[in-house]
């Protein structure tokens, strides 16, 4: 019952706040973003919002933190109290301040993961649906087989070959999650490609480079950002639940999936604070997953009233 | 009809293919270890007679395509080698598993493929009604949260209280009820996370639907909208729903690897993760293939009839 | 014209969403139909024709609200009516004919099934429906009535369906019709023949009917009286004859101007060709879909390759450019053979031979400024940097009559559709090419504008002693701009000369069935066309 009430009283406080951050927004921005801040919805208000916050914490996380990272600073699973305010872990260091540097590295290392699936899999994707030819058929060919196994799958028959630390981690969670990018990113640029434009250029006599840069990529950014928005929830998810598996971020290092794994037993008990990290992983999944659909709703609503 | 049957059977040989193709990459893998297996293995106990017998035992002084070829004769006959870590049969250790995540999983998809299809369907008829966005919100929100999330939460608001357990004992002596009963938890963690999914998928393509040309002509012929939807409509959309339902029991593969663990439930997932963290690269191998293969068969499934459901297909000029 | 009164609209307005906002779509229209009666609905895109024939209906698309306004269908008012009363009349007593019949058949079900569904509804026996549909397909003149209703839409050719669909339209006798431009999608020589069909049609069951389109000619032989819409409001409402021969308005006046526009005709050409096809043979995997084409191009003329729909004339194109090297054959700039693939030419050859695009809205770069659309050519064919290529970009600005301070640096999306079309030519034009390769260039455009676009490329040839290969499916285009002309059917060339002789009798029979299918402002030109041909 507690978490129903809870649930209520966060959405009755998050809706006066995202409305009045939306406000500050249309008033702070400049012009020709001020309309765009002032039509969106509260629930991308709030997404956007709830981004800003966890950027901010992962940023200020050293002056945040009423205790260092991995200081044991009290006994075991120590309840909530003024000086730790939300209590202890199972070797007694201060959930809040492992919350608040987890923001860190949970939502940093999902971050670098997703910038390098994006950078590896869409340069591929694009470069794929402008050549054409064998290139492209023996990158898609490879991309489908290795797409027939399920992406967490593979990601674990990785761990097991490559074992578990940060880099292992990063760079197999971005090799499997760039063959998704490669799909979307080569559907994008076949859509781009047709295009009478890029048959213009072409018979310009435009090398592949300017072509990428100037006449595709331009106009592939508004879906593939959109993407980007996505794939991230997908690799942070993914990321937090090989933590919480124990094979993704190792200890001592504070992250949001292994923290839960680590105090589980105390839910059992009744006790909320594991809870905690699974729901500030949830939190900013949403507010990204809300702020993406705004984006995707305003693409489709442009694309009708041109058509 | 002749070229239908082609058809089905290209589709049929490429899925052959796939898993082909995906047991090549599972067993490659491997290959890519860094060291070799035996040493890795060995860890400190490692000296260059007992690498070099251990090489010979897991068959490693062999050239690769042997070995592939050893192991997949094997696979296709039961025989999925031995635990590097329990040096038991894997086939036994599987045996069990196997059917009880297979039952975690049909339950699962048992509540979530109707409920999902309902909602959905009805999400599309009242867009941007109250129930649209109140189940839109809801939906977003569902997929967003991470499986253990989800599994918490009911674990604090329906086993701490006692109503269901929190932790499930399978035996094969219990009836079909006590197994619904112990395994209810789980099954519901993974139905709201796939319902979520597949009403969202299920929305957009009735929606999308919805706006061709023929639904408004049929609109403008004075059909009723229930008459709209089950006859214009659903024949329609069946090929796009059935893709929905394919990738969203694939995504239940994934989903029952974090549920298991979670509910420590007797399952293939619970023991693939188990497997990794030993680096008992030979169980892991087995069950990769398996979850794979159930991947390429399903989307296969659902390619086949999609392709049956599709009257420009079946019926050429 | 006397007569009961079928349906009367008072001061309607129509309003469509865009984004938080109600844009008005139609502005205070009044409309007045008797029974039995044509009303033809004129106006180009966006005037709001097609918004109107479904208010007839009582009908507004999704993201359009009918806002004031009254509709009265036989004394029923349509705006206070309960849905299902509009339901029962949908169908039975007011139809509706879409554009794109392959897009409005259900892919799923039948021809006579879904002919069958709403007199099944009205509770008519499946038999006597069937039976009725026959006929109907049988009077549309379509092949093998008995047997072509239980084919799926996809079996059926677009001009078929098109009538399937008008007899679809017909099966509970109606009142009233509403045809929305049924034939804007067809060839010319289908066309004449689904014309004809609809027209007998209404005339014998003696159905009131409003007819939208685009074409005037079109719209002469259908309807008895014309309205003129033009961005929501009415410019002016007469019975056709009267119309045809007096139009009051200056809008009206300025669409009947189009057609005068024609050229000078010029003197035969001499010298040699400046691009030559020769022989050409190409295609897309197996199938050839050229066969031993060839043709000339000279300095200064402007040659018309005439189609339809199939007829091979964009490949043709594609083979000059260099996209589909050809199976056979070769083609010659200035009497040189140019590589077959366009990656094996030189920047050189590429910049002689420039190309605009039907499209406007896919041939431009949505995210570059014209700035650099326009400039980039120059930069890269002729080595053009900094202020001289500025300048130069606003030369070309001025040349097609953009004013360059409030243009160079908008994006196309700041464009009207006119206007990006010049920034094609524009773009073309500053590679200062000799060849442009126009591909249906004015055929998405409105009447008016399509007119100041072939003025100005008139104007340009003339300036800048330009060669324009225009590839068209309009007569009409053919005969105001070109100097020569080549009738293509099926990949072949079946008559090419300089225009004169070829619009001269006699002609080929192909030449001739394409001329004469062209809809002329006479009222009586289908009339007289289907007794010459019969």
């Amino acid at each position: 019952m507690g978490v129903l009430i809870f649930l209520v009283l966060f959405i009755a406080a998050s809706i006066p706040l995202s409305w009045s951050f939306r406000a500050g927004l249309a008033r702070v921005l400049p012009r020709h973003m001020k309309s765009a801040a002032r039509d969106m919805p509260l629930t991308a208000a709030f997404g956007i919002m709830v981004i800003a916050v966890y950027i901010l914490v992962a940023i200020f996380a050293p002056l945040l933190a009423p205790f260092p990272e991995r200081a044991v600073v009290g006994t075991q699973f120590q309840p909530w109290d003024s000086t730790h305010l939300l209590g202890t872990d199972r070797l007694g260091r201060d959930m809040l301040s492992r919350l608040i540097y987890g923001a860190r590295n949970t939502v940093g290392i999902a971050f670098a993961t997703t910038a390098l699936a994006f950078l590896v899999g869409s340069l591929l994707g694009i470069l794929a649906a402008l050549r054409g030819g064998w290139l492209d058929q023996g990158l898609s060919r490879f991309v489908d087989a290795l797409m027939a196994i399920p992406s967490l799958i593979f990601a674990l028959l990785l761990l097991t070959i490559f074992g578990t630390s940060v880099l292992t981690l990063i760079l197999v969670i971005a090799a499997v999650d760039a063959t998704r990018v490669y799909r979307i990113a080569r559907s994008v640029g076949e859509g781009i490609v047709v295009m009478d434009y890029i048959e213009a250029a072409r018979l310009r006599g435009e090398g592949n480079w300017y072509l990428i840069r100037r006449e595709i990529l331009p106009n592939a950014l508004a879906p593939l950002v959109a993407e980007f928005g996505l794939r991230f929830c997908f690799v942070f998810l993914t990321i937090s639940s090989l933590s919480f598996l124990g094979l993704g971020i190792q200890p001592p290092t504070a992250d949001w999936g292994s923290m839960v794994r680590d105090n589980a037993t105390l839910i059992t008990f009744g006790n909320v604070t594991p809870l905690l990290p699974a729901g500030a992983i949830a939190l900013l999944t949403v507010a990204v997953n809300f702020v993406v659909d705004w984006q995707l709703y305003r693409a489709s609503g442009l694309k009708e009233q041109v058509g | 009809m002749h070229a239908v049957l082609i058809m089905i059977l290209q589709r049929l040989a490429l899925g052959l293919l796939t898993l082909f193709v995906v047991s090549v990459v599972i067993f490659g893998a491997t290959e890519l270890l860094p060291g070799d297996l035996a040493s890795t293995l060995l860890g400190q106990a490692a000296t260059p007679e007992t690498v070099a017998a251990l090489r010979r035992q897991l068959g490693l002084d062999q050239p690769a395509p042997v070995r592939y070829w050893a192991w997949l004769t094997g696979v296709l006959q039961g025989d999925f080698g031995t635990s590097l870590a329990t040096r038991r049969p894997i086939a036994d250790m599987l045996a069990a598993r196997l059917g009880n995540t297979i039952f975690l999983a049909l339950y699962a998809a048992a509540l979530a493929v109707p409920l999902a299809l309902i909602l959905g369907i009805l999400a599309a008829l009242w867009r941007n009604s109250l129930f649209d966005r109140v189940a839109n919100a809801g939906a977003l929100s569902a997929i967003s949260f991470p499986e253990f999330f989800i599994a918490y939460i009911l674990i604090y608001l329906l086993a701490q209280s006692g109503y269901f357990p929190s932790m499930v004992r399978l035996s094969p002596a219990m009836s079909l009820g006590d197994k619904l009963y112990a395994s209810f938890l789980p099954a519901l963690t993974l139905t709201l996370v796939v319902t979520a999914h597949m009403m969202r998928m299920t929305r957009a393509a009735i929606i999308n639907l919805l706006a061709s040309p023929y639904i408004e002509m049929a609109r403008l012929k004075g059909v009723s909208p229930l008459r709209i939807v089950l006859r214009h409509a659903l024949p329609n959309a069946l090929a796009p729903i059935i893709n929905v339902i394919a990738i969203n029991l694939a995504y239940l593969i994934t989903g029952v690897v974090v549920v298991e663990v979670v509910f420590v439930y007797p399952g293939l997932g619970q023991l693939m993760v188990d497997s990794v963290s030993k680096r008992d690269i030979a169980v892991v191998q087995a069950i990769a293939l398996i979850f794979a293969s159930a991947y390429v068969l399903l989307n296969l499934t659902a390619d086949v009839l999609s392709t049956l459901t599709n009257p420009r297909l079946m019926r050429r000029k | 014209m006397t007569g009961e009164v079928l349906l009367e609209i008072r001061d309607l307005h129509i309003e469509g969403r865009a984004g938080d906002d109600w844009l008005p779509i139609i502005e205070g229209v009044d409309l007045t139909l008797r029974k039995g009666e044509v009303l033809g609905l004129i106006g180009e895109s966006g005037a709001g024709k097609s918004t109107l024939g479904l208010a007839a209906m009582g009908f507004a698309r999704d993201g359009c609200r009918i806002s004031r306004g009254e509709i009265r269908f036989d004394g029923i008012d349509l705006r206070k009516a309960p849905e299902t009363q509009k339901r029962r009349l949908r169908g039975q007593r007011i139809a509706y004919v879409a554009q794109s019949a392959a897009a409005s058949f259900n892919p799923a079900h039948k021809l006579i099934d879904q002919y069958c569904e709403v007199p099944v509804l009205k509770g008519i026996a499946r038999k006597t429906a069937a039976a009725e549909a026959v006929t109907l397909y049988r009077k549309m003149q379509l092949p093998a009535p008995e047997e072509i209703g239980f084919r799926y839409p996809h079996q059926v050719s677009g001009g078929q369906l098109q009538r399937a669909m008008t007899a679809m339209a017909m099966a509970c006798h109606p009142d009233l019709i509403i045809f929305d431009e049924p034939t804007t999608a067809l060839d010319v020589t289908t066309q004449i023949e689904v014309l004809a069909a609809i027209r007998d049609i209404v005339r014998d069951y003696d159905t009131a009917a409003i007819y939208i389109t685009h074409d005037l000619a079109v719209v002469a032989q259908m309807a008895d009286r014309i309205k003129i819409l033009l961005r929501g409001c009415e410019v002016e409402e007469a019975d056709t004859r009267s119309m045809l021969a007096a139009p009051r308005a200056d809008y009206t006046k300025s669409l009947w101007a189009v057609r005068s526009f024609a050229r000078p005709e010029t003197p035969a050409p001499a010298g040699p060709p400046l691009l030559s096809v020769q022989g050409v043979t190409a295609g897309y995997g197996k199938a050839d879909i050229l066969h031993d084409v060839s043709f000339d191009i000279h300095p200064g003329r402007t040659l018309a390759v005439v189609g339809e729909s199939g007829s091979g004339k964009s490949t043709v194109a594609r083979v000059i450019t260099g996209l589909l090297p050809p199976r056979a054959g070769a083609v010659l700039l200035e009497g040189q053979a140019l590589p077959p693939d366009y990656r094996a030419r030189t920047r050189d050859q590429l910049r002689q031979c420039q190309m605009i695009y039907q499209m406007a809205d896919t041939a431009l770069n949505p995210k570059l400024r014209l700035r650099e659309l326009i400039g980039r050519p120059a930069q890269m064919y002729l080595g053009l940097q900094g202020r001289k290529l500025r300048e130069r970009v606003r030369e070309l600005l001025d040349l097609i009559e953009l004013e360059p301070d409030s243009f160079i640096d908008r994006l196309p999306s700041e464009l009207s559709g006119g206007q990006k079309q010049r920034i094609g030519i524009a773009r073309a034009l500053a590679a200062e090419p000799k060849l442009i390769i126009c591909d249906e260039v004015t055929s998405a455009l409105d009447q008016i504008v399509q007119e100041g676009i072939l003025r100005l490329l008139d104007r340009l040839q003339r300036e800048l002693g330009l060669a324009y290969m225009f590839i068209t499916h309009d007569l009409a285009t053919v005969r105001a701009i070109a100097d020569d002309v080549v009738v293509m059917q099926h990949g072949r060339i079946v008559e090419q000369g300089p225009k004169p002789r070829v619009f001269a009798p006699p002609h080929e029979p192909y030449t001739e069935l394409l001329l004469s299918s062209v809809p002329q402002m006479d009222p009586d030109w289908l009339t007289n066309l289907l007794k010459a041909r019969a």
